[in-house]
């Protein structure tokens, strides 16, 4: 107990010392390169539609960037001195300032639109999300699906097509589920039936989606413009809530896709803990054999779940073409699924997890758009770094590791 | 009435084995059959075709006196059979809660789990039948002896009348088994009928009512517990007369072979797993370390043999300091390690007997010439090995995945002790072997000991440890409860240790 206690004890002062080094480095990266006459001016203006109009923000910067020290300092001595019940909160809390004062520095003597960044944020983390959300599935029943990648682009392609030969979106978004679906049903083939090491059968599922779309795109689709013209959906504002500043149009001005992402997310959240296939899939994902012996039939658990997983990666897919760009375009997932994974290992393993990390990438990735407009004199790749770096140090050291289900990977096999 | 299952004639093949050889069982209400045999001898097997997990080529099964087809496990879970196995089937990241419902989960509203209403048969069960469970803890957190309640709720909570335990001991310290014995007890007078698999002689002639013993697959004999003797039942279990206690000369003791000092080690969760133990190993004698799985004794041992970083404290072997150095220079030194994992750490399976035999010495003249292994020396050291150490197995070139494990301890042994060693450190060394092999390997250690060696025996079986060393000492939570002479220990003393009592002292456990 001692040991646990004096884990605990070190974990915290570690936390503090961070939240420390946040204010330290807001001082010595940000304000040196201010002037007391800077000024930053932040707006919060939706792009696509009408949302109640909130009024441009503008401060000194350099003050700006004074408050934001002096408000981390005290949150990280408070932490030393008495320690926060929900550390992890306040290290979000601390880490999102920082971001603050980034952007702060970043647009000094120019205006950034705030809303339009969450806007932005969050269109580019739905991949992200739907890739993670398709790897929970799986890997909670203990499969590794690495072929999602390859199952987004089948999703992409078949909506792009099935969407342009039938005129609706519906039917192309039927399409990438089936496609997904598909893929996925040859993994659990090869992974759960005859144990083929997972990792190399979703690289071969990658690899032979990228072939089979690449080639049909460029025989048919990039030659045949009717092929590749897809109806695509339309955002839907919600009432009321859609007219909330700065939230409204970032949460709720979406397509259809993009809420049934986020019911997903609540869904499979929900299902987990809370419903018997719950019980069964982390039963399975942890400790196999038990189940098994309990009269749960192993395999066909897996296969359920893989192939879901499998749909919600074509749907990630579908997303790509029918919520976005209207067409498909060689190798247009653009690693996307990987990322989605790495999202998925960020968040534990969990739905709601998964949703933070993917954020964080997606944010990550409006981040370097943006910042090349502003001119920030930083190469935009270190900027790009920043965000993965931060995310890793602070999942790495802090928060804890983060655990995959026990057997996960592993093939089962019947005694 | 008829009795509650009988097994008639079961057969079952495997690939070149016969692993039940028309097996008769008869288990009568309310009653203890024990299934007595040795590793191999087929229990497994049977206990597996009975839970459905096989299926028998020939005979059939009855329940109260009705055939029955079992095809899996949902079938014998209907027919009111439980097992309990010998490895626990629990979810270590779930509640007991969830553990005991997986697979028959209560449900309200349609798609929700009813974890409350589980929770409340779960403490009803606990409470008829003496089990002292908390539904909500996790698995994970809880010692092996609660585990193994939790399951025996599992069988309860579906109804089970038949509950098959297969090895349930093994993991229990002294203690923990007599209170397991009451269990047992209580489960019997409430109606329910036990299979008790164990090749443990003692605890078997105190639970059952009934003994059936397998040998190589066949039911060699039925025992009364009332008249038969552990003598008798160790015979007609191996097939020949056995030698239960090791056969060694009174040591005597030399100089200081090995000094660990203030040892402090981490285990594999941070946590301290060694905390703070000084011992000393002398020439000659073999040193016992007793104690329940889990308390300390594999992270000292890896620290010992360099597999795992000391925090503080020294460790010397023969004036040498050792502390924290690699594996490779400790084996140098002198010392001779034969691992807790035999498959995993003591050998690639996948590799021939005769490269398995000269893993710690293959870089070193004569096996090797420069950077060339001499395929020759190689052979003939195997081919002498195994014949020494009486290995059997069709040739030297045999992968050692494919021997049985007392055959693939036999390598490990004969790798390890054909060396000029000054320390043996042998992990379980005996763990889930036959009599025979296990006379065998004794043997070997009490010879290495009477030529000189410091000997060091970790082993879960408090008898094995007994009658083996020559000192023993216990340890507890990381540390060193006592240290007893074996000719003077009682098993009472030594088990009240092993549960962090000190017998002088009367606090309660």
């Amino acid at each position: 107990m001692d040991t646990i206690l004096n884990q605990e004890k070190r974990k915290a002062r570690t936390m503090g010392i961070i939240f420390l080094v946040f204010a330290l480095a807001v001082l010595l990266l940000f304000l040196p390169g201010t002037t007391g006459e800077q000024q930053t001016t932040f707006t919060f203006t939706a792009t696509k539609v009408e949302a109640l109009a909130l009024p441009d923000l503008i401060f000194s910067t350099q003050m700006g960037l004074y408050v934001l020290v002096v408000v981390i300092v005290f949150l990280g001595a408070w932490q030393l001195a008495k320690g926060f019940p929900n550390q992890n909160l306040i290290l979000g809390v601390v880490a999102g300032l920082f971001v603050l004062a980034f952007l702060a520095w970043a647009a000094r003597d120019k205006s950034m639109n705030l809303t339009g960044m969450l806007e932005s944020t969050l269109l580019r983390s739905m991949p992200i999300l739907l890739a993670a959300l398709s790897g929970v599935m799986c890997e909670r029943s203990g499969v590794v699906n690495i072929g999602i990648e390859g199952m987004m682009l089948a999703g992409a392609f078949l909506s792009a097509l099935i969407g342009s030969v039938t005129g609706s979106q519906w039917w192309g978004l039927l399409a990438a589920l089936a496609g997904g679906g598909l893929m996925a049903a040859l993994l659990a083939v090869l992974a759960i039936n005859y144990k083929v090491d997972q990792i190399v059968a979703g690289t071969a599922i990658t690899i032979l989606a990228t072939g089979l779309t690449s080639y049909f795109s460029s025989r048919y689709l990039q030659t045949n413009a009717a092929l590749n013209t897809p109806p695509t959906f339309r955002p839907l504002q919600i009432p009321l809530l859609g007219r909330i500043p700065v939230v409204g149009p970032a949460f709720f001005n979406h397509t259809f896709v993009v809420y049934l992402a986020f019911f997903l997310v609540f869904a499979i959240q929900f299902m987990l803990y809370q419903t018997r296939w719950g019980l069964r899939t982390r039963a399975v994902g942890e400790h196999p054999r038990a189940a098994d012996t309990l009269g749960i039939k192993v395999f066909r658990t897996r296969y359920i779940n893989v192939i879901i997983g499998g749909m919600v990666a074509g749907l990630s897919g579908a997303y790509l073409v029918l919520s976005s760009v209207a067409r498909f375009d060689e190798l247009m997932s653009a690693g996307k699924g990987y990322i989605g994974m790495a999202a998925m290992i960020f968040g534990n393993w969990n739905p709601i997890g998964a949703f933070g990390s993917s954020l964080i990438f997606g944010f990550a990735d409006s981040l370097q758009t943006k910042l090349a407009i502003l001119q920030v004199p930083i190469p935009s790749q270190f900027l790009l770094m920043a965000p993965y770096l931060v995310t890793m140090i602070v999942l790495a050291g802090v928060v804890g590791q983060s655990r995959p289900p026990a057997a996960d990977g592993a093939p089962y096999e019947k005694e | 009435m008829p009795p509650v299952l009988e097994l008639k004639g079961i057969t079952k093949r495997f690939p070149g084995v016969l692993a039940n050889d028309h097996i008769d069982l008869t288990l009568h209400e309310g009653t203890v059959l024990a299934l007595l045999g040795e590793s191999g001898a087929g229990k497994s097997t049977l206990m597996n075709v009975l839970y459905g997990l096989y299926t028998p080529d020939e005979g059939e099964i009855a329940i109260r006196g009705e055939r029955v087809d079992i095809a899996g496990p949902n079938d014998a879970i209907r027919l009111g059979i439980g097992m309990v196995h010998q490895h626990f089937m629990l979810v270590p990241v779930l509640t007991v809660t969830e553990n005991v419902m997986l697979g028959m989960e209560s449900i309200k509203h349609g798609i929700l789990l009813d974890r409350e209403a589980a929770a409340k048969r779960i403490r009803d069960l606990s409470a008829r039948y003496g089990l002292d469970v908390n539904p909500d803890d996790l698995v994970g957190d809880l010692p092996v002896g609660i585990q193994q309640r939790v399951e025996i709720i599992k069988l309860l909570y579906r109804n089970a009348d038949i509950l098959i335990l297969d090895e349930p001991t093994a993991v229990l310290t002294p203690q923990e088994v007599e209170g397991f014995f009451a269990v047992v007890r209580t489960l019997v007078a409430q109606g329910k009928s036990v299979i008790f698999i164990s090749h443990k002689l003692k605890e078997v002639l105190a639970l059952a009512d009934t003994i059936a013993v397998l040998r190589r697959g066949k039911l060699v004999g039925a025992a009364d517990p009332a008249t038969a003797t552990e003598r008798d039942l160790a015979s007609l279990m191996v097939g020949r007369e056995v030698i239960l206690t090791v056969s060694k000369e009174p040591a005597h003791p030399q100089e200081v072979i090995l000094a660990v000092k203030e040892l402090r080690v981490r285990g594999d969760r941070g946590e301290i797993a060694v905390d703070g133990i000084s011992f000393e190993a002398c020439a000659g004698e073999i040193v016992g370390v007793a104690g329940v799985q889990g308390n300390g004794q594999t992270e000292l041992i890896e620290a010992l043999t360099g597999l795992r970083p000391v925090m503080t404290g020294t460790v010397t072997l023969a004036g040498q300091d050792i502390t924290n150095h690699t594996p490779r220079t400790i084996t140098e030194v002198g010392s001779a390690h034969i691992p807790e994992d035999r498959q995993k750490d003591g050998l690639v399976l996948g590799y021939p007997i005769s490269d398995n035999l000269v893993l710690n010495t293959y870089y070193l003249p004569p096996v090797a010439k420069g950077l060339v292994m001499q395929e020759e020396v190689i052979a003939e050291r195997a081919e002498r090995l195994v014949k020494e150490y009486d290995v059997r197995t069709p040739g030297i070139f045999t992968p050692a995945g494919n021997l049985s494990g007392g055959n693939q301890q036999k390598v490990i042994v004969a790798r390890e002790l054909s060396r000029d060693v000054k320390l043996v450190i042998a992990s379980q060394p005996t763990r889930g072997l036959d009599v025979g092999s296990i006379e065998y390997i004794h043997s070997q250690l009490v010879r290495k000991r009477d030529e000189g060696a410091a000997v060091i025996v970790v082993s879960a079986e408090l008898d094995e440890v007994l009658s083996l060393a020559d000192r023993i000492l216990v340890m507890f939570d990381g540390e060193i409860m006592g240290v007893v002479l074996a000719d003077e220990a009682t098993k009472e003393e030594i088990g009240l240790l092993m549960a962090g009592v000190h017998p002088g002292t009367q606090e309660a456990a």
